[in-house]
């Protein structure tokens, strides 16, 4: 609570904090808030390329399609890929993390290494290369996607353990007979919270932007979902014409994610200065 | 009853000489407030040519302040709503304080912090004396390599390509006093030069701080909380309590027999007296609330109505002493 | 400083290895069968047995990785399943143009990175920190893919100040190829028309891309200023006299680079995911647009020769950055030991 008291605090953390809300109460009721929500699939060929007006104050698209209601459809599609990919990359990295970073030896270490291979090539190359090899799609996309960023979290919590493991408080508690597994969930887990939280939080804005990349790259979402990156790629056949076509999608993707990275400086400033030096 | 300082270098007596001349360094009258804290008021001190002043205190007393307002690095948010800083009769309050840079020597406190850790040693005093010496970079190497001699550093050509993690503390110390001597200054300043180095070094680098001082004939204001090193170091002391000057005199004749109630009850404090260890009632008074009039009223067992009115003057005592009480010669009610 | 350097190398060397694994693990594991892949869906089993019998298939799985081990060693990466040509030459002949592109927009990064990051630091929490700190993490959220399309529709459609598409014009073509780096080569060849030109359809995708990198370089040097500037040596520093602007900029941003020059490895990374975007939006013809073919044919050869070239690549600069900043703080060197 006191955490979330020093957000409100900070201006440039409470922006981002209400364009986070904003963009989940979007996603949460798009088919109500999208003034024509049928735009996810029906095309209107009589309408196509329309400028924004009143009507379509986004414009329409290459079908005919209110950009406005897409955007916002697709604001629940940018959410729940960004939010599966990252719960899933935290079901893998957290425990590996843990573990590996409880314990001593080979198994832990190898486990260490593999991390470092996957943190040895850039996300999206790899990405790339796991969803060409499964068959491309949104769901590969997220497959691809958790795989390539769980590393991230398990180093993140490898080296909050490595830290906390030789903390005093951890000695005692084995001293008084504490279990393993009791003191790493119910004491190490919680004191690693705030740098896995900041670290969603940014990994957050980080899926949003390279899904939407594989989106424009046609390995995630296919037509005719309302995807933001789907939409920019299919506006370039119409430039310089239709300005309108890729700029709110575009525009959509820049506010969201410019809403996680805000609110995980924030974050990161309220839970521990020691994380200021965190990567990406 | 002398302290027995077991520093090995005792201080020499306070003679007149001190007081021949202008002194290098006057602070007359100076009130230094940072932010709400009124930190210093109306201090008023002098550095004899070719003389040594300590300033003593306990922590929070002011001295840093003192130090960084001669140095002219006071901290952002600092005031200065009265008083002035005279170096060789030039106020460095009001004037370019650039001119007096390299003609102010500087000892910092902490030799590991004071250096930077990704400069080789050489390079930082060179920049120095680039900007404040006159001569060409050769001469300056000469210079720094006979001072570097002079400080007893092992191998000075080498040191000068040295990172600072590879000197050790008191061999950083040794490289700083170098540095402080580099320009030639009229004035070295220096703060607790020897707190952060184990005790050995310490008696070491005073013992040299001592030497150099005398032999090249340097004025030096010296900081300390320690009376053992100001009774090795210092011939004249100001006690400082609270951003005040309480007492000011030689340095042998203050804590042998000190006058005003604050000096008394500290000295008493000192282990090695060991005749009182109570303390002093209370504790130092917060820069944003301290009392009006002597602040040290509040704790002090001499203290009556007409110390809360207005600070005390200074009444001069005769041999260069003076104190900031008219109440001094009263014994203390023992309770 | 040699046997850091060497200690560096080695280390790097297990993630590379593991990294061959790791792409052999892709192609034999994830695909499923990678000779049905290969021969497609109306394959006769005879057909199926060559084609396994042709890239050693039928063999054990720990022989297949050996063999793979050993091909990626020798720099042999295969052939396109698409063109049928070596990986490996597509590859060297496109990487020069990615490392253009990519060291252009590093330059930048930096070059406006930092003066950016000690502005602000040396302004904190005036109006130009405050501006400076909104465009860099802006920069940071901005997806560089509608960036490209952004600055084509302006500079290159509606104004047309700038190309819109390539290497170079094609009235020059390309110059004699020594380093594959048309500034460069067009240096060497004496075509000042062509460098000019070279230069001038650099500009856009190279600030597109650079942009990330600009604000994450502008951030942590406003970061490492101001924790330099609180420390007792600036004290010392400011007190023995050193000037002002020689503390700030010299003295100051050595010790707060130290922990920029970190981020410039990782921006590599960002530099490389964003140029395989850049380079399709401006048919920039490097290894991104090689990857984004590659996807478009299901030639997993080339995207799997473009992910180990690229790791091998990422490996090499992170290991010149950490002697870098050895050389920069060196503490780094012997801390490490």
């Amino acid at each position: 609570m006191s955490a979330l008291r020093r957000i409100l605090r900070d201006p440039v953390a409470t922006l981002g904090l209400l364009l986070v809300l904003f963009a989940a109460l979007v996603a949460i009721f798009a088919p109500w808030l999208a003034p024509y929500p049928d735009d996810a699939f029906d095309s209107h060929l009589l309408q196509r390329l329309k400028p924004p007006s009143a009507e379509f104050p986004f414009g329409t698209d290459n079908l005919g399609r209110d950009i406005l209601s897409r955007v916002i459809l697709g604001t629940r599609s940018a959410i729940t890929v960004a939010v599966s990919v990252v719960g899933v990359s935290m079901l893998i990295g957290v425990p590996v993390g843990l573990w590996a970073g409880w314990r001593d030896g080979w198994a832990s270490e190898s486990l260490m290494r593999v991390t470092d291979v996957f943190l040895a090539v850039p996300q999206l190359i790899l990405a790339l290369a796991l969803g060409q090899l499964m068959a491309p799609g949104l769901f590969t996309a997220m497959v691809a996607l958790s795989l390539t960023y769980w590393p991230f979290f398990a180093r993140t919590v490898h080296a909050e353990t490595r830290r906390l493991r030789t903390a005093l408080f951890v000695d005692a508690l084995a001293g008084i007979g504490a279990s393993t597994p009791r003191i790493l969930l119910a004491h190490v887990l919680p004191n690693a919270a705030p740098a896995i939280l900041v670290r969603a939080t940014i990994g957050m804005g980080f899926t949003i932007l390279t899904a939407a990349l594989l989106g424009f790259l046609g390995v995630g979402a296919a037509p005719p979902s309302p995807d933001w990156g789907l939409a920019v790629s299919e506006a370039r056949q119409h430039l310089p014409e239709a300005w309108w076509f890729p700029t709110f999608p575009g525009l959509a993707i820049l506010f969201l994610v410019l809403g996680f990275n805000l609110l995980g400086d924030g974050l990161r400033d309220a839970a521990d200065p020691r994380l200021r030096r965190s990567r990406h | 009853m002398a302290i027995s300082s077991g520093w090995p270098i005792q201080p020499s007596a306070p003679s007149g000489a001190a007081t021949i001349g202008q002194p290098v360094l006057s602070i007359e009258n100076l009130s230094v407030h940072i932010g709400p804290a009124r930190i210093l008021q109306e201090v008023t001190l002098q550095v004899p040519r070719a003389g040594t002043l300590g300033i003593v205190g306990e922590s929070g007393c002011g001295k840093s302040t003192l130090l960084r307002a001669v140095l002219g690095i006071l901290p952002g948010g600092a005031t200065v709503p009265k008083g002035a800083i005279l170096f060789d009769g030039e106020d460095i309050l009001t004037d370019c304080a650039a001119t007096v840079r390299g003609r102010i020597g500087y000892v910092p406190q902490d030799p590991y912090l004071s250096l930077n850790p990704v400069f080789r040693a050489g390079d930082q005093i060179f920049e120095v004396m680039r900007r404040h010496a006159k001569g060409s970079r050769a001469d300056h190497k000469a210079k720094l390599i006979e001072l570097l001699r002079a400080v007893q550093l092992p191998d000075p050509e080498a040191a000068l390509r040295k990172y600072p993690h590879q000197f050790s503390g008191g061999q950083r110390q040794r490289l700083l006093i170098a540095a402080a001597l580099a320009c030639d200054p009229a004035l070295v300043v220096a703060d607790e030069p020897t707190t952060a180095l184990d005790v050995t070094t310490q008696r070491e680098i005073l013992g040299l701080l001592r030497q150099l001082t005398v032999e090249r004939g340097l004025s030096l204001l010296f900081v300390t909380h320690d009376f053992g090193v100001l009774a090795a170091v210092c011939d004249r002391v100001a006690v400082l309590y609270a951003g005040q000057v309480v007492e000011h005199g030689p340095t042998r004749a203050v804590l042998d027999d000190p006058q005003h109630p604050y000096a008394r009850m500290l000295l008493a404090c000192h282990p090695d007296r060991a005749t009182d260890l109570g303390g002093i009632p209370g504790t130092v008074p917060a820069a944003t609330a301290q009392p009006p009039g002597c602040r040290f009223h509040p704790r002090c067992p001499l203290a009556r109505a007409a110390c809360a009115e207005a600070p005390p003057p200074m009444l001069p005592l005769g041999a260069g002493r003076s104190v900031a009480c008219p109440f001094h010669a009263e014994a203390f009610a023992r309770a | 400083m040699a046997r850091y350097i060497l200690r560096r190398v080695l280390l790097a060397l297990p993630a590379l290895f593991g990294l061959i694994l790791l792409t052999f693990v892709l192609t034999r594991v994830i695909p499923g069968d990678p000779a049905a892949t290969l021969a497609g869906d109306a394959a006769t089993p005879a057909q199926l047995a060559e084609i396994r019998a042709r890239y050693g298939l039928d063999r054990p799985i720990l022989e297949q990785a050996f063999v793979h081990v050993r091909q990626v060693l020798t720099g042999d990466l295969g052939s396109s399943i698409f063109s049928g040509r070596p990986v490996m030459e597509e590859i060297v002949f496109r990487l020069p143009a990615t490392l253009e592109l990519t060291f252009a927009a590093m330059l930048l990064s930096i070059g406006l990175g930092i003066p950016l990051g000690l502005l602000a630091a040396l302004n904190h929490n005036g109006p130009v920190d405050h501006l400076i700190r909104i465009v860099s993490v802006g920069g940071l959220a901005v997806a560089s893919f509608w960036l490209a399309i952004m600055f084509q529709l302006l500079f290159a459609m509606e104004w047309d100040v700038l190309p819109l598409r390539g290497r170079s014009d094609l009235a020059y073509g390309a110059p004699p190829f020594h380093t594959g780096f048309y500034l460069i080569d067009s240096l060497i060849a004496g075509q000042g028309a062509l460098f000019l030109d070279s230069l001038w359809h650099l500009i856009l995708p190279a600030v597109t891309l650079c942009l990330p990198g600009l604000a994450s370089i502008a951030r942590f040097t406003r970061s490492g200023v101001l924790e330099a500037l609180q420390k007792d040596y600036v004290l010392y520093a400011r007190a023995a006299g050193y000037g002002r602007f020689h503390l700030a900029a010299i003295y100051v941003l050595r010790n707060a680079i130290t922990v920029t020059v970190t981020q410039i490895g990782l921006l590599f990374g960002a530099l490389i995911s964003g140029a395989v975007a850049v380079e399709a939006i401006f048919d920039w013809p490097g290894l991104g647009t090689y990857a984004v073919q590659a996807i478009l044919s299901a030639d997993y050869k080339a995207l799997l020769a473009v992910t180990l070239v690229v790791g091998v690549v990422y490996a090499v600069i992170n290991v010149l950055v950490d002697v870098l900043q050895a050389l920069i703080d060196p503490r780094v060197a012997e801390d490490i030991r």
